[in-house]
């Protein structure tokens, strides 16, 4: 099948949306969303277009579906052999993300429609959206480390214009600076791990690098004796900084420290970037290198500790918030950190099916995750407010969005038949092979998970309802829409038999057995039971329990204190430690020479103020008088 | 072609200007001689991508050979090869953008474009010599009139940073001659004593001589190019200086310096070679040093000085790395700082005009009212943040990959702090801009003007030009950097 026709196209029309709304956006006002809506249709349409050629058309070949580079041509090169080349690969982990990532973003391109309405810079804001979704889908379509690494930035400077969108709110300000510094931090190790795979793999090329690391001895950094850095095979160096980089963007602890302040952006953004797709580029970039990964089982299990104890510390720090965002924040990390659970239990023998349950996890949650965020922008839209203590009861006044945030409640809960059912079963099922206290720490997650979802759920659209001040409805039908759409997408996707799309060695499906499921559901089931007891009606027993767990809570609803030390490590160390020290030095020390020299040359013009006449002409003449004489002086020196 | 049209252009042009009454015929004539000079230059370029594909191989083309002192085989000897033609690209883009951007000055403006234009005409002549003492001669003719754009036209501490800039590249001018010098006396060549640079190349210069002579020269070239620890010039340089001044000191003149540094790396390698590791810790002290005293700064203009010298220490760093990869990285490095630079300049210069601070504590919201200039700023600061798509990621990542293939591990250290220095570069980035054009509104310097209904207005046509003549070299650099390193190459 050739789609280098066409394939081109999915992520250049959303970037052609971005230059002409950049350009002309002020003069399109209204019509520029309905612009870049239709340029994303077009591309949602040939991403599944792609996907169905790629999957029912070209089929499998051996057993497998064969990648394919559709487009390639050198960018940059820096040596034989080492160049930046821009290309599109094909195969079953860019696919699915294709048909993610343009589907996700036209749902949002939608809901934007009727939820910015009225901004100063609607505009601007769909160019921000092109731009992103741009840089997204160059992303997922990279042949090329640097070439990830290059649409890597993009994202991430898309996410931080879009967390900044409302420019004149310093806390947008604050939100959007901490994303892109915390972000670019990791990335520092992300490029340095490429420096190493690209020297000693001798290419940039990810098909290439597999087959040379992969290969027996052509690469040095596979060879025996390994080379090394402080006793640490140089493998294992490379591959752990190249997974910093993934932690930071999918904001992994101890890096998970801007996502929830990202939540300042606009909530459709929140939905599109923060929940489906930016954030889930940490888990790409491991399935990339998947083959990679699995030479160097100390790095996967590093991988699935960072992945349970994200989805553990931010499950239990999402049960104390009270910021309807915020809580779909961590729940988003505490997801994520499930899908890099899952990735990393090949560290622990098997090989296949944490990899194709971690992208099923990554599938399912984008279409449940971005609906429980445009839920809760429409909800916002309503209320006027974050926080759910002001909220309740809304069930009556927003059924549509009541339904659809149910459902989606349950997808992430993993009721059957849900879609967050399938695939958080496969995940668990991985654990339990491979990892049995790894599975009991994703037992525990699940549990939490059900519990802060319908405490959310129950807060917003049961308990009291206070008397609110706007009486509008839910939205029009571009905001309704698209809430429908996904909710029936969360429902249905997980009946998608995933592992026979995408997996590693063409496995062809993952059986779960019946009895199996019990334990998952009946934990999920005693989770929504408590969130039941303690927020269905207004009651006083959230309160008595947070008081008489006081520290604990105290420590959780502070979310473990990390923003403050990371305070502490930026103001007193980086700031007061190191920048004021440099800046005093070069100031007093540095220049204190100069300045010696400069006094002494005063002093020395105050002897020969008289040629100072203050006359530009004066000075030309010295000028030229001094060349013609330094000239004059050299030619008859000999 | 003939490339002594690019000194004879802006010679005419300054003959002109002496000619002129009134600061409107002034800028008129200034700018038409800009752009003819950037017209001249593309259709330069378009010749030279001619000879490559018609088969000439020669290193240098377009070669030109006078006599001028026959009793001292100094000679006007001329000729490009692709680093020397990507320099005189910037070159006539800065000052074609420079003269725009000065368009209202009306102090002394004959004598103001008069000593931009014989700035240009001394860079232009750099690039071009292949002779050392020519090379010279034009170096001196782009020092002397910074000293006197700065004095007279500048502002703040204005006679002290013009004086200390003087001092310094006077300074680095003697050291450059002594190492230039002792090359002419200790190569024998069939002729004698020579500066033309192709026979010194093709005679090699001996061991001794090169490990006596290179860092007289390098250092001399260097503090052109802020080598720590002589940049103290160039804060306070660039700070006092009139925007224009500032561009052309940013952009063009510290290229010199680059340019320079890296004709010596090539013509004494063993020399380079066995300098390396100094050249390469002063060029990651001042990356990193640099780059955290940014941090601290509160004046736009010092921000961008400041991160002059940490971004000037890549042009070293890819120098002292002396792979080809990371050479290429340094000149990449010269022409994307060059441009983006003179960008951040003239925003800077677009702010202060209408706010009369620059103070990054008086400022804030200004995407609000002046949404064009706010533009420029984000973008001339993504760029300098290392922002793939536009020009600096290409010539950092050259960079990068180019030091990375010096297997030592002190050379490895190096050039992860370099690396590091991209997460400091995006802190002070932000910092600016988060404050600046992000926030709420908030102009001290003009707060009364506000509350009387006075308006902050946007760019006028002229900065739009300049911003956007130098945004397409960014961006063209950043978006397609094949063209660019094939020249080079």
């Amino acid at each position: 099948m050739n789609y280098s026709s066409y394939i081109t196209l999915i992520p250049l029309l959303p970037l052609a949306g971005f230059i002409i709304l950049g350009l002309f956006g002020k003069s399109l006002t209204r019509s520029a969303g309905i612009l870049g809506t239709f340029l994303l249709l077009v591309s949602t349409v040939l991403a599944f277009y792609t996907a169905y050629n790629y999957f029912f058309v070209s089929g499998k070949i051996n057993g497998i579906y064969p990648p394919v580079t559709a487009l390639h041509y050198t960018w940059l090169s820096f040596s034989p052999g080492l160049s930046i080349d821009m290309g599109v690969l094909v195969d079953p982990a860019s696919v699915m993300m294709l048909v993610v990532v343009t589907f996700i973003s036209l749902m949002v391109h939608l809901f934007s429609l009727g939820y910015m309405k009225g901004e100063d810079r609607f505009a601007t804001y769909y160019a921000f959206l092109g731009l992103f979704t741009f840089s997204m889908l160059g992303l997922v379509l990279s042949t090329n480390l640097l070439q990830i690494y290059i649409f890597w930035e993009l994202v991430g400077v898309s996410s931080f214009l879009l967390i900044g969108f409302y420019y004149d709110r310093p806390a947008a300000v604050a939100a959007a600076k901490k994303a892109f510094i915390v972000t670019r931090f990791a990335d520092l190790g992300f490029l340095i791990g490429i420096l190493i795979l690209a020297y000693y793999g001798g290419t940039l090329d990810f098909n290439m690098l597999i087959y040379r690391l992969t290969a027996t001895n052509l690469s040095p950094l596979t060879q025996t004796p390994q080379i090394g850095f402080m006793g640490i095979s140089l493998l294992t160096w490379a591959l752990v900084l190249v997974f910093i980089g993934g932690a930071g963007k999918s904001a992994m602890f101890p890096l998970h420290i801007w996502l929830p302040d990202a939540m300042e952006g606009p909530t459709p953004v929140s939905a599109l970037i923060h929940a489906a797709t930016m954030v889930v580029a940490g888990v790409y970039l491991v399935a990339r290198l998947y083959p990679v990964y699995l030479l160097d089982e100390a790095v996967l299990q590093i991988i699935t500790w960072v992945g349970a104890l994200s989805a553990l510390l931010a499950a239990i720090i999402a049960c104390t918030q009270t910021d309807i965002k915020r809580v779909l924040a961590y729940s988003t990390i505490s997801q994520i950190g499930y899908m890099l659970f899952a990735l990393g239990l090949s560290g622990y023998g098997d090989t296949a099916t944490g990899y194709s349950a971690s992208l099923f996890h990554l599938f399912t949650h984008a279409f449940f995750k971005s609906l429980l965020f445009l839920g809760a922008g429409a909800v916002i839209h309503f209320v006027h407010t974050n926080e759910i203590r002001e909220m309740g009861g809304l069930r009556k006044l927003m059924p549509l969005t009541h339904i659809t945030f149910l459902i989606a409640c349950l997808a992430i809960a993993g009721i059957p038949p849900f879609a967050g059912f399938f695939s958080k079963e496969e995940i668990l099922l991985a654990a339990w092979e491979n990892n049995r206290f790894g599975y009991i720490l994703g037992l525990v997650t699940s549990g939490l998970t059900a519990y802060y979802m319908f405490r959310l759920y129950f807060r917003i659209f049961w308990n009291r309802t206070p008397s609110y001040s706007n009486h509008h409805g839910e939205g029009s039908w571009t905001m309704k829409g698209p809430l429908l759409v996904l909710a029936a997408a969360a429902i249905t996707v997980g009946f998608i038999p995933f592992p026979h799309f995408v997996a590693v060695n063409g496995q062809e499906e993952i059986t779960v057995p019946l009895r199996f499921s019990i334990a998952p559901v009946a934990v999920a089931i005693a989770g929504i039971t408590i969130a039941y007891v303690l927020y269905f009606k207004n009651n006083p027993l959230p309160r008595k329990w947070a008081l008489a767990f006081r520290g604990m809570y105290k420590l959780v609803r502070h979310k473990f204190y990390f923003d403050e030390l990371y305070l502490f490590i930026t103001k007193k160390i980086v700031f007061n430690g190191i920048a004021k020290p440099a800046a005093w030095i070069d100031r007093h020390l540095v220049d204190g020479f100069m300045n010696g020299a400069g006094w002494a040359t005063t002093r020395l013009s105050e002897s020969i103020k008289a040629l100072q006449s203050g006359s530009v002409q004066n000075y030309m003449l010295y000028v030229f008088g001094s060349i013609i004489a330094l000239a004059a002086v050299f030619i008859y020196w000999t | 072609m003939s490339l002594s049209v690019l000194i004879i252009l802006p010679l005419l042009t300054a003959i002109a200007l002496l000619l002129c009454n009134g600061f409107r015929q002034v800028r008129v004539v200034a700018l038409s001689g800009a752009v003819v000079q950037l017209i001249y230059v593309l259709w330069l370029l378009g010749a030279y991508w001619q000879q490559r594909p018609a088969g000439n191989a020669a290193a240098i083309l377009f070669e030109e050979d006078l006599t001028w002192f026959a009793s001292l085989n100094i000679h006007y000897h001329v000729g490009i090869d692709g680093i020397a033609i990507a320099m005189i690209l910037l070159t006539a883009l800065v000052t074609v953008a420079g003269i725009l951007v000065s368009w209202p000055v009306e102090k002394l403006s004959k004598e103001f474009f008069f000593l931009l234009v014989l700035l240009s005409l001394g860079a232009y002549g750099f690039f071009i010599s292949l002779d050392l003492f020519t090379l010279f001669f034009f170096l001196e003719v782009a020092v002397i009139p910074k000293f006197l754009l700065i004095g007279i036209w500048g502002s703040g501490r204005s006679s002290y940073s013009a004086m200390k800039l003087a001092l310094l590249l006077m300074g680095g001018s003697a050291l450059v001659f002594v190492g230039l010098a002792g090359i002419y006396f200790n190569t024998p060549t069939a002729n004698g004593p020579t500066f033309d640079l192709l026979q010194i190349a093709q005679a090699g210069i001996s061991t001794d001589v090169q490990e006596l002579f290179f860092p007289f020269a390098f250092i001399g070239f260097g503090i052109f190019t802020a080598l720590f620890p002589f940049h103290t010039w160039v804060p306070d340089g660039h700070s006092s200086a009139p925007t224009a001044a500032s561009m052309f000191l940013a952009g063009i003149s510290m290229k010199l310096g680059g340019y320079g540094c890296l004709r010596m790396a090539l013509l004494m390698p063993a020399a380079a070679q066995s300098y390396s590791g100094i050249i390469i810790v002063l060029a990651t002290i001042a990356i990193i040093y640099g780059a955290f005293a940014t941090m601290m700064q509160t004046d736009l203009k010092y921000i961008n000085a400041y991160s002059s010298v940490s971004h000037c220490g890549f042009v070293l760093l890819g120098i002292g790395m002396l792979t080809k990869t990371a050479m290429m990285g340094a000149v990449l490095q010269m022409v994307s700082h060059g441009l983006m630079t003179a960008l951040f300049f003239a925003a800077i210069g677009m702010l202060y005009d209408r706010t009369h601070t620059r103070q990054v504590a008086q400022l804030g919201g200004l995407l609000k009212v002046m949404p064009f200039i706010a533009t420029v700023f984000v973008i001339a600061g993504l760029c300098s943040l290392g922002l793939p798509g536009l020009s600096g990621f290409v010539a950092e990542v050259t960079v990068f990959m180019g030091a990375w293939q010096r297997e030592d591990a002190w050379y490895r250290l190096a050039t992860i702090l370099a690396c590091a220095s991209i997460v400091v570069t995006a802190v002070y980035i932000l910092r600016a801009m988060g404050k600046v054009i992000m926030g709420p509104l908030l102009v001290e310097g003009t707060g009364s003007l506000l509350q009387q209904g006075h308006v902050l207005s946007d760019a006028r046509w002229n900065e739009k030009l300049a911003a956007v003549l130098l945004i397409i070299g960014i961006v063209a650099i950043g978006v397609a950097p094949f063209w660019l390193t094939e020249l080079i190459n």
